[in-house]
């Protein structure tokens, strides 16, 4: 139920978003949309429903966000500096990052993450292991992998899919 | 000045558009592609503040959607997969 | 008016990281390093021209908000499927480093799938 009531609620902002207005006969049809949409899709939409809402985990979706965003700005700065450099100075691999998290929707967005933090690219996962291209490998030791490519979004992620 | 912003959109479409015609593999074309279609999108929006059409946004955003899906099945199939 | 100050300055940052994405593209070696230049510049890019448009003219703000949001989504699975395909069909990474380190070779390649 509570799965439901979440894939309802995002798919009915997503149609407000659509239309931008609330003008009754748009809202009418947007409610009678979502809920048809809603029956057949909330068992693949989402594994945990409303408990997305608790205030808790807004907080941490919110530290999420901003964390992202600063990756995703010095990411696009690593990657000018190496474009705008005439020497190119990469030193690429691929790399395996052992991930901690258990859920996998967690894992998707772990591996979105990464995709869109500085130097790195997911190529694969498999079970627990996500296999990273790396355009500047600096270490082997997987330690260190671990804490330079995704430590920070891996604690978060961990409290919100908890 | 957005007429700026659009002339940089067009000289990157065009610096995408030589990788897709050069690249040497079937990768590199559909690399291009998909950059190419993100740039495209980017500049829909801007040509839609341009020309204040509120229709162009609807337009960028389905075309955003179905290149998408095109990317991904075109990956698929180079994989083999389908 | 300050938001339209914010809007010029977020649509030029977002169309100059789409230039500078267009020419890592080009100058990239090989398949994995475009794909890192390709898909970050231009998600950044993509998503700073299209919310500045939507400060610009604040009434078009929640849906251009909705495409950047999809745009944020989309484009690092495009890219995941990419560079998964083409390692499989067989392109290895460039590497400067002659005994560089690539441990997805010893995944073995074709499993599922078919």
């Amino acid at each position: 139920m509570s799965r439901f009531l979440f894939t309802f609620i995002v798919f009915f902002l997503v149609w407000l978003g659509f239309t931008t207005s609330f003008d009754p006969q748009e809202v009418i049809a947007g409610v009678i949309l979502s809920f048809i949409i809603t029956l057949f899709s909330y068992k693949t939409f989402t594994d945990y429903g409303l408990k997305y809402f608790y205030p808790k985990r807004i907080f941490y979706i919110i530290k999420y966000l901003i964390v992202f965003l600063i990756a995703l700005v010095k990411a696009n700065w690593d990657v000018a500096k190496r474009v705008i450099n005439p020497k190119l100075p990469i030193n690429p691999g691929i790399v395996t990052y052992t991930t901690k998290l258990k859920s996998d929707t967690a894992k998707v967005f772990l591996a979105n993450s990464i995709t869109l933090t500085p130097g790195t690219l997911t190529v694969d996962i498999v079970d627990d292991k996500l296999y990273i291209h790396w355009i500047d490998v600096v270490s082997r030791d997987p330690q260190v992998i671990f804490n330079e490519i995704g430590a920070n979004f891996e604690n978060i992620l961990k409290e919100i899919f908890k | 000045m957005i007429w700026i912003f659009l002339g940089i959109v067009l000289i990157a479409s065009i610096l995408a558009a030589i990788r897709g015609v050069l690249g040497p593999t079937a990768s590199d074309r559909i690399i291009a592609l998909d950059n190419l279609t993100t740039i495209t999108t980017a500049g829909l929006v801007l040509l839609g503040y341009l020309f204040q059409r509120y229709i162009y946004i609807d337009v960028s955003l389905i075309y955003g959607v179905l290149s998408f899906v095109g990317v991904l099945t075109l990956a698929r199939y180079m994989e083999g997969g389908l | 008016m300050i938001l339209t100050y914010l809007g010029y300055v977020l649509t030029s940052i977002g169309v100059i990281f789409l230039f500078l994405g267009a020419l890592g593209i080009f100058r990239m070696p090989d398949i994995f390093t475009r794909l890192q230049a390709g898909t970050k510049a231009t998600t950044l890019g993509a998503l700073g021209t299209i919310l500045g448009v939507g400060l610009l003219q604040p009434e078009w703000f929640w849906k251009t908000l909705i495409i950047a949001i999809f745009f944020a989504i989309s484009n690092p699975i495009s890219s995941h499927a990419l560079a998964r395909g083409s390692y499989k069909i067989g392109h290895k990474p460039y590497m400067n480093d002659p005994n560089g380190i690539d441990t997805y070779s010893e995944v073995p390649q074709n499993e599922g799938d078919e």
